[in-house]
């Protein structure tokens, strides 16, 4: 995703110049066999569903024969009117609230913790990073045993105390802040090593004449270090929108969306009431509104924030 | 962080090599540890209670197990359904890497390579594949792959999965190629290589970096994937192993010392991987972002 623009302005006009004074000997060959299995199941895969997704939301179907009941943008209005999609679109934006202001602070204090010269670095580098290579479900698994009321961690250390755990996962006014700390377990480690690849790439003469200057370490860090730092502040923001609108596999182990829909996500959301009940029309229209909510998200967020970058 | 004062100081903290305050390196490995201890607690304790009674995690579930049940592993070890699971992940996430690499290398070349109309607008095309997840289009999805026949196969996983991968591998390889030097170009075609030469004989084996990082990026993304098999496998004996694990649960609900040894086996490959490949596949998975 935030590759796009990257790519579209880095195309080298030079290399392209050198190019055109070869000949065009031998092109439509290699044109016609090589691009056409890519855009083939491109397009049948990606492209035309959803295309076919914006049909068949203006449609009640249960997925058999062809659609024909028409009913305009009702689908849309049921959308809007489920308490359970006002959940998952608060629940969202919880999750990029909580990413912006928890995990990516966190993230960037353990990158500049890792990227000093000390004794084990590499070693708490690949710790912090084992829980982004493990699988969403079976992080999700984990984590269920840990929040167990009976035989989970936090029973234990709740009965160390002499106290009846909770269950966190099964009330709703907790569940959801319980999953919030999950995410940040599981997806930190990415962004701290975004923030150790742009440490790197700083250039130490700045802090070194910061030095010289006299600047304290919160200064050279808040007055150097971070403005410099900026672009991958934006690129880390920007995956923790994207990965907050594509969360499902972690959810379904943990909660499955309940108690009461008070932890589902857009994807769960499109999940419960569209899969599971088979309604093709109901869950393209939430697609749709997934799919204009990345598009939008993504565009508005490239246009703002990393037009430079 | 507060203590680094004084300039010196400061020059000494930040810059390589030399050695930190005392002050500062307890702050720093108190912090560090801390946080370790709150990633690897939870997999410890995974692991470890997968060698308990259900009884003993009732109040023991931090500590050693008084009595080694190897009876939780050993059963699992010998039942048919984990082989299976991590030999359908295996194969799913097998044809997923070669498929999503002929195809985007492939493309990839022609895009970097080869100028012809409308090329940029063809890039364009499969860049759109980058705006949303699968999920968004699950449900026409689910009906293309009923409509053709491929429900409950290993296809109708790997080619919705092969399709969505697409555009940021193809991304990366044509980015790849376009820096190869074009000294390279002009001297094969000087020598009368085609460009279906050129590709086999040197674009592809001086991209082996490339090859790496797209492997990996579509391979773990493959192995770890739910959504899909969930929509399009409905026979347990195709399952992938996180399909498997969830249908375990939902077997042994309480049992919690048995799913704790199932999850345990079923993340001990990736464990393993990770750490005899660590360099490769933390490049990897970051690559795809970074550039």
């Amino acid at each position: 995703m935030s590759q796009i623009a990257p790519a579209l302005e880095a195309a080298p006009t030079a290399v392209l110049h050198t190019r055109r004074r070869r000949g065009v000997r031998g092109k439509w060959p290699i044109i016609v066999l090589f691009l056409p299995p890519a855009l083939v199941l491109f397009t049948l895969f990606v492209i035309l569903p959803m295309g076919e997704a914006a049909w068949y939301s203006f449609y009640n179907w249960n997925g058999y024969g062809l659609p024909t009941e028409w009913i305009g943008f009702k689908n849309y209005e049921l959308i809007f009117k489920q308490s359970a999609f006002r959940n998952a679109l608060i629940n969202n934006g919880l999750i990029i609230v909580v990413s912006i202001c928890v995990q990516i602070p966190l993230a960037l204090w353990l990158a500049t913790m890792v990227t000093k010269s000390i004794k084990g670095a590499v070693v708490f580098r690949l710790i912090f990073f084992l829980p982004y290579v493990l699988a969403d479900v079976a992080a999700g698994m984990i984590w269920r045993f840990v929040y167990d009321g009976e035989f989970g961690l936090v029973a234990n250390i709740y009965e160390f105390f002499g106290q009846n755990a909770p269950f966190w996962l099964a009330d709703k006014n907790v569940a959801f802040s319980a999953v919030l700390g999950v995410i940040v377990w599981k997806y930190f480690g990415f962004h701290m090593m975004l923030f150790i690849a742009g440490l790197q790439a700083i250039d130490k003469s700045v802090l070194e004449a910061a030095d010289i200057d006299g600047a304290t370490g919160w200064q050279k860090f808040f007055k150097v270090t971070l403005p410099l730092l900026g672009s991958t502040v934006r690129l880390s923001v920007f995956f923790a929108v994207v990965g907050s609108l594509q969360l499902f596999d972690m959810i379904m182990p943990l909660t499955g969306g309940g108690p009461s829909n008070s932890t589902q996500t857009l994807v769960t959301f499109l999940y419960s009431f569209g899969v599971m009940r088979m309604q093709v029309g109901f869950g393209s229209a939430v697609g749709v509104v997934l799919f204009v909510i990345c598009v939008t998200l993504a565009f508005s967020y490239k246009r703002i924030f990393m037009r430079n970058d | 962080m507060t203590d680094t004062a004084e300039p010196i100081d400061a020059a000494t903290a930040n810059s390589g090599g030399r050695s930190l305050r005392f002050g500062t390196k307890a702050y720093l490995y108190a912090s560090l540890l801390i946080v370790a201890a709150i990633i690897i607690i939870p997999l410890i304790t995974t692991a470890l209670g997968g060698f308990k009674t259900l009884g003993e995690l009732r109040g023991n579930a931090f500590g050693l197990p008084s009595t080694w049940m190897w009876s939780n592993y050993g059963d699992i070890l010998m039942s048919h359904r984990y082989w299976l699971q991590m030999g359908n992940s295996l194969l799913i996430a097998g044809l997923t890497v070669f498929l999503v690499l002929a195809l985007s290398a492939m493309a990839a070349f022609v895009f970097a390579h080869v100028r012809f109309f409308g090329s940029q607008f063809l890039l364009n095309y499969f860049l759109i594949g980058l705006m949303f997840p699968a999920a968004t289009a699950i449900l026409p999805l689910f009906i293309r792959i009923r409509d053709l026949g491929l429900l409950d196969t290993y296809w109708g996983v790997v080619l919705p999965q092969v399709a969505f991968g697409l555009g940021m591998s193809i991304l990366l390889f044509r980015n790849y190629f376009r820096g190869l030097p074009s000294e390279l170009f002009d001297a094969a075609f000087v020598d009368g290589a085609g460009y279906f030469r050129f590709f086999w004989h040197i674009a592809l084996p001086l991209s082996r970096p490339i090859i790496a990082t797209v492997g990996i990026i579509s391979f773990v993304g493959s192995w770890n994937s739910y959504i899909l098999p969930l929509i399009m496998l409905n026979t347990e004996s195709r399952y992938p192993w996180p399909l498997g694990i969830m249908v375990y649960r939902g077997e042994f609900s309480t049992d919690w010392q048995l799913i704790l040894a199932f999850i345990t086996l079923t993340i001990t490959p990736t464990i393993v991987v990770f750490f005899a490949a660590q360099k490769h596949i933390i490049a990897g998975l970051t690559a795809g972002a970074v550039k």
